[in-house]
């Protein structure tokens, strides 16, 4: 018997603009754009169907402006899709996006962990390593600081923060240390899904290396499906299992790694894969 | 229209050429109307029109709103600013009060029937034939933590406190307890959190399950709220790091030597001593005479 997806996502659309009738048919990458050309409305993305396994890392890359970040940040209800339905296997057979945003709420801070590429966006800046972890867990109702205190020391010390900074703010690290904050913030309620946006993108090489070190420690120590977008196929290399490759807000290639980076198939991976190499 | 908002001013008592209890009849009736709906939904904060009053907003604006609307000419007023009966707020408000209508007037806690206060709740224990009228400077709990109204509001839609909760955790980390003095937010009827006014944590748990109607209004910020008989106040706290009052154990007031109510203390300027006296004024007299 094979496992039950861990995320089923199907048909998610985001459009932005007035949207008339033929926004889907007139944009995309058989048209080079995702801008309707009769009512100049945007598509971002549309039509993007997959799922993913628990314990599995499926890689989504895109040139910028493909709508990669678009499909995590409906997903982690940042945004509200034009239409589609995503179903989370730990909360039930409805349509997240359906849910009133108390219930989205409780949805994002149960099950889902998201790590931005920006770690200003994940991070209150201005509140302790441990106080960023600890909203995490007090909107999941714990009510023990000496609890809390414990699970944010037991969560610093996997990326490596050294423990005595746990009271400090975050302003006051690196952008690879705020980065690792920010992914033991993402980890702190064991999530289901785990939604990564370009985490390495802007960090030196060394820093990039320890951060995806570390995610594959956290592939190996948990089962949360991870959803990596990125528009470095080395990491898509290095980390995934599966891969989508997104053009102009549509899925071109779907498949495994190994096979769209050896065989790519679509034109445009075809041009991506050849100007890494 | 002209008959609701005739010049009364016929009452024995109440000063000629006003309408009784100053507020046009119209006023006090969308304030009626407002309250309902803050006892209808404990902790919810309501928004009304807040009209300018002849004292400036910020010096009770708010729960003399709430008084002028739901007094009757049987009712026997109290006010009271920080415990005192005797400060000029309070003998302000009282006289405004009493030369609108022409209700009769105490400082003693037991035969009022509305007691207007700011940041106290008075020592004696209340009964459901009272009404308490709170002046509210600030009626959002989560102002200090989120600056805007639209966040604010849908925090509260959605029971969504995890920032306070997070900014108490951060209190406990920098100072090792939790350092809100007046102003403890609290969980009402598990529902809304809430800003309880200035009074300081000693009162607050005297909310939990009253039998008496608590009316906030805050004229200066347009909010109404309430605390109706009978309804749950919880502090917020922590399993390990749980809500406390002011501690004076081993404190007792000078004048009537009582050692259970909360103490105001003041100090000697010459010698730099504290000396220690019952922040609520009637209480501590009535004590003195043996009556309390």
């Amino acid at each position: 018997m094979t496992p039950a997806p861990a995320l089923e996502v199907s048909n998610l659309t985001k459009i932005y603009g007035s949207r008339c009738q033929d926004c889907i048919e007139n944009t995309g990458p058989d048209h080079g754009s995702n801008v309707c050309p009769v009512c100049g409305s945007v598509v971002a993305c549309a039509d993007i169907t997959f799922d993913v396994m628990p314990g599995e890392i499926l890689g989504i890359v895109g040139e910028s402006g493909s709508g990669k970040s678009t499909i995590v940040r409906c997903l982690h209800f940042d945004m509200e899709p034009t239409g589609g339905a995503a179903y989370l296997h730990c909360s039930g057979d409805e349509n997240i996006f359906l849910l009133n945003s108390q219930r989205k709420r409780a949805v994002r801070n149960q099950h889902l962990g998201m790590v931005y590429q920006n770690p200003r966006m994940g991070l209150r800046l201005d509140v302790s390593s441990g106080g960023n972890i600890a909203e995490k867990l007090l909107a999941a109702g714990w009510r023990n600081v000496g609890n809390i205190r414990d699970r944010g020391r037991e969560l610093l010390k996997r990326p490596e923060i050294p423990l005595e900074r746990m009271d400090e703010a975050p302003r006051n690290f690196s952008g690879g240390m705020q980065q690792r904050v920010q992914i033991a913030k993402a980890l702190a309620n064991d999530p289901d899904v785990l939604l990564l946006d370009e985490l390495t993108t802007g960090l030196d090489v060394s820093v990039q290396a320890r951060i995806l070190d570390l995610i594959k420690e956290i592939r190996r120590s948990t089962d949360a499906a991870m959803i990596l977008i990125t528009h470095d196929l080395g990491v898509i290399k290095l980390l995934s299992e599966r891969t989508i490759v997104l053009k102009d807000g549509r899925i071109v290639e779907m498949g495994l790694t190994d096979q769209i980076l050896e065989d790519p198939q679509h034109e445009y991976t075809q041009l991506l894969v050849n100007s890494v190499l | 229209m002209t008959e609701l908002s005739t010049l009364a001013g016929t009452d024995s008592g109440a000063l000629k050429g006003y309408n009784f209890a100053f507020l046009d009849e119209f006023t006090k009736r969308e304030i009626r109307r407002k309250i309902l709906k803050a006892v209808a939904i404990p902790g919810y904060q309501v928004p009304f029109g807040s009209r300018e009053m002849p004292l400036a907003k910020g010096w009770g604006t708010g729960g003399i709103q709430i008084t002028l609307s739901i007094i009757g000419r049987s009712d026997v007023l109290k006010v009271i600013d920080q415990g005192s009966d005797e400060s000029v707020n309070a003998v302000n408000i009282r006289n405004l009060v009493s030369r609108m209508t022409g209700v009769e007037t105490t400082s003693d806690t037991g035969s009022a029937t509305i007691i207007q206060t700011r940041h106290r709740i008075p020592e004696e224990a209340l009964t459901e034939d009272q009404i308490m009228v709170f002046q509210v400077p600030f009626p959002e709990p989560l102002r200090t933590i989120e600056p805007s109204e639209q966040v604010t509001r849908r925090m509260h839609a959605e029971q969504d406190y995890s920032s306070m909760w997070l900014h108490l955790y951060e209190d406990i980390v920098k100072h090792g307890k939790i350092t809100i003095g007046a102003r403890y937010p609290c969980l009402v009827n598990g529902r809304h959190l809430m800003d309880p006014s200035p009074i300081p944590r000693w009162d607050v748990p005297r909310l939990h399950r009253s039998p008496v109607l608590h009316l906030f209004c805050a004229g200066r910020e347009k909010r109404i709220y309430a605390v109706p008989p009978h309804t749950p106040v919880e502090p917020l706290e922590f399993e390990d790091y749980k809500f406390e009052t002011e501690d004076f154990s081993g404190k007792v007031c000078e004048r009537c030597g009582s050692s259970d109510t909360f103490l105001d203390e003041i100090i000697d300027d010459a010698t730099g001593d504290s000396r220690y006296l019952c922040s609520d004024t009637s209480f501590c007299e009535k004590r003195q005479r043996g009556c309390a």
